[in-house]
């Protein structure tokens, strides 16, 4: 079966994110940009897949600017055969990825999506679930393990209670949360091979996808900083403190 | 303008998380109706009517509803919104795992995870809590998540009328197989009134029973870092943080915590917060209220005793 793995370039998970002057947004300017974690978990996935037999190609797609590409190839450095890459300056919304995700998907046949469950940087956590429903296709959110069989795949999830196993026609879209696979570290030569993977080069607009933004940021702003708070000495003084200071005892 | 919000429940029972998404809905302005779709969930569908606030309850019953699978609930809301210009759900795993399909269906961009909503702007973290947006929306439906510790509960006294509605579900495609829930007897972590987490620090599994036990004293729930999930020290619903629960509890304690931004994220907002840690440099110290310098291993069972003498 055909694998389709979308990746995002975000700032990077260990980077504090800073909130410009104007408030017009969060500065990425020369700070370290790496693939979303949960993508990286989606790509270490579908690899396994490739090589336990069950994915016969797997193909990583970003949707971004022209640095995207060094996170596709970061994708096939780890493992997986080619790219696709849409190539837009925006920052466009889950919806309008999603829209050119369903292209992209039907275009190559895909029969199983495997991709992050949230993207670090807009927190979002709704472009897995609107492309499932755009492909009118059965999605299982927040993978813990996934196992394929004939035409179907079982997803155990992890929901808010515990775990949940859930079994999915293919073809349907499966969500990765932290604890499906470590993702491995591409080897020397594994990034010079993926140098010469092939990567397609794209446009929201050969998709026919209409990008307008439908949300107005009005602002982005500093969250509240908490009060400096004091070191006690010994366990006796901090019950005594949250009991009779803080009164939350 | 009406707003319809989808009931937390498990079929026997209504959870906090629909009051408190009233409660954001009422900011939103116009009528609130609530949905409770499920099997055999009679009992929450009334318990939703007696919210503050609320219009009507629809109450949907289906056998594809028992565990509100995400394609069955896409069909059943999607068919409900011709009447609605919003729809709102907490932003718990149930909710979140469909959600996106019903905007997706209305052609709109969901707003997720919501903490404020004033005069039609909304207002919600990104980057794990360290930058915050505030968003209004183009769309003639909006589809909104909330978090549910940033609204407090909408009080009880209503009389809404609850009106039965059946639901058409195709072939959805997925089949539920089985589920492994994690049984406690202590309050949910996300409306617990005070919560104890445990980090990598821990060590091992077996060491968490000095957290649970004090736990178990304070009436509070048990959270953990991604590490400490990570390691199977306890399961993965314990996750308190950017990419698991979000908390905000009276009193939130971490123990054996760095407080790295993606804990931070999930409870920053608690109201009072302790910190044990052996590191002074530990980031969680930047955050804390109080932190103790100490080996947890010493400093847990001292505090059991404390809380002892204190009457508990
Ligand atoms: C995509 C992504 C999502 C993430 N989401 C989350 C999330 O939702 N929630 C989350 O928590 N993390 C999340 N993380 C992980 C996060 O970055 C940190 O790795 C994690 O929070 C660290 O957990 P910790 O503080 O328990 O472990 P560590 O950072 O290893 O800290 C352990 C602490 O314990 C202290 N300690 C050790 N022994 C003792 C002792 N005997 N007595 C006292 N103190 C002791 C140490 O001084 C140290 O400060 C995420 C990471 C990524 C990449």
């Amino acid at each position: 079966m055909k694998v389709l793995v979308p990746v995002k370039r975000v700032l990077d998970y260990n980077v504090k994110a800073r909130v410009k002057p104007d408030q017009s947004g969060v500065d990425l300017s020369n700070v370290k940009m790496s693939m979303n974690p949960f993508d990286e978990i989606a790509v270490e996935e579908a690899v396994r897949l490739q090589e336990g037999g069950t994915a016969t190609e797997t193909i990583a797609v970003s949707i971004g600017p022209a640095k995207a590409q060094e996170t596709i190839r970061t994708a096939l450095a780890m493992g997986m055969d080619r790219g696709v890459h849409v190539t837009t300056d925006e920052d466009l919304e889950p919806l309008a990825v999603a829209k050119i995700l369903k292209s992209v998907a039907e275009a190559e046949g895909a029969e199983l999506i495997l991709m992050g469950k949230q993207a670090i940087d807009n927190d979002y956590g709704a472009t897995g679930g609107m492309l499932a429903a755009l492909l009118d296709w059965p999605i299982g959110q927040y993978a813990n393990t996934v196992s394929p069989g004939e035409g179907s795949v079982e997803v155990k999830r992890e929901i808010d209670g515990g775990l949940q196993t859930v079994n999915l026609k293919l073809p349907a879209v499966v969500t990765t949360d932290l604890r499906l696979n470590e993702p491995r570290y591409a080897s020397l030569p594994n990034i010079m091979k993926a140098k010469r993977k092939p990567i397609e080069a794209k446009t929201p607009d050969d998709f026919g996808v209409d990008t307008t933004p439908r949300l107005t940021v009005v602002k982005v702003t500093e969250p509240k900083a908490r009060e400096a708070g004091i070191k006690v000495d010994d366990v006796a003084t901090l019950v005594d403190k949250l009991k009779n200071e803080a009164g939350v005892l | 303008m009406a707003t319809l919000v989808v009931a937390e429940h498990n079929n026997a029972s209504l959870a906090d998380a629909t009051a408190k998404t009233v409660t954001a809905a009422k900011a939103l302005g116009g009528d609130i109706d609530i949905l409770v779709a499920g099997k055999g969930a009679a009992a929450a569908a009334e318990a939703a009517g007696r919210i503050d606030g609320v219009r009507a309850v629809i109450h949907i019953e289906h056998d594809l509803l028992d565990k509100q699978m995400p394609e069955a609930m896409e069909a059943t809301l999607v068919a409900l919104m011709d009447g609605y210009d919003a729809l709102m759900a907490p932003d718990t795993t149930t909710h979140k795992a469909y959600m996106p399909r019903v905007a997706a269906k209305l052609d709109t961009q969901q707003i997720s995870s919501v903490t404020g909503i004033e005069d039609g702007t909304f207002e919600r973290p990104i980057y794990a809590g360290n930058a915050v947006a505030y968003v209004t929306s183009d769309d003639p439906k909006k589809v909104v998540t909330v978090r549910t510790t940033a609204f407090a509960a909408a009080g009880e006294g209503g009389s809404a009328s609850v009106e039965t509605k059946a639901t058409e579900i195709g072939d959805m495609g997925s089949e539920f197989v089985s589920e492994e829930l994690t049984k406690s007897d202590r309050p949910e972590l996300t409306g617990a009134k005070i919560v104890i987490s445990g980090g990598r620090g821990m060590g091992s599994g077996e060491n968490f029973s000095m957290i649970e036990s004090i736990a178990d004293k304070l009436g509070a729930a048990v959270g953990a870092s991604r590490a400490a999930v990570d390691a199977g020290y306890v399961p993965n619903d314990y996750q308190v943080g950017q990419t698991g629960k979000a908390v905000a509890p009276e009193l939130y304690i971490a123990v054996g915590i760095s407080g790295a931004i993606q804990h931070l994220a999930g409870m920053k907002d608690s109201k009072v917060i302790a910190a044990i840690n052996k590191d002074e440099e530990a980031p969680i110290f930047q955050v804390a209220d109080y932190g103790l310098v100490a080996d947890l291993f010493k400093a847990l069972p001292e505090l059991e005793a404390e809380l002892e003498k204190v009457g508990y």
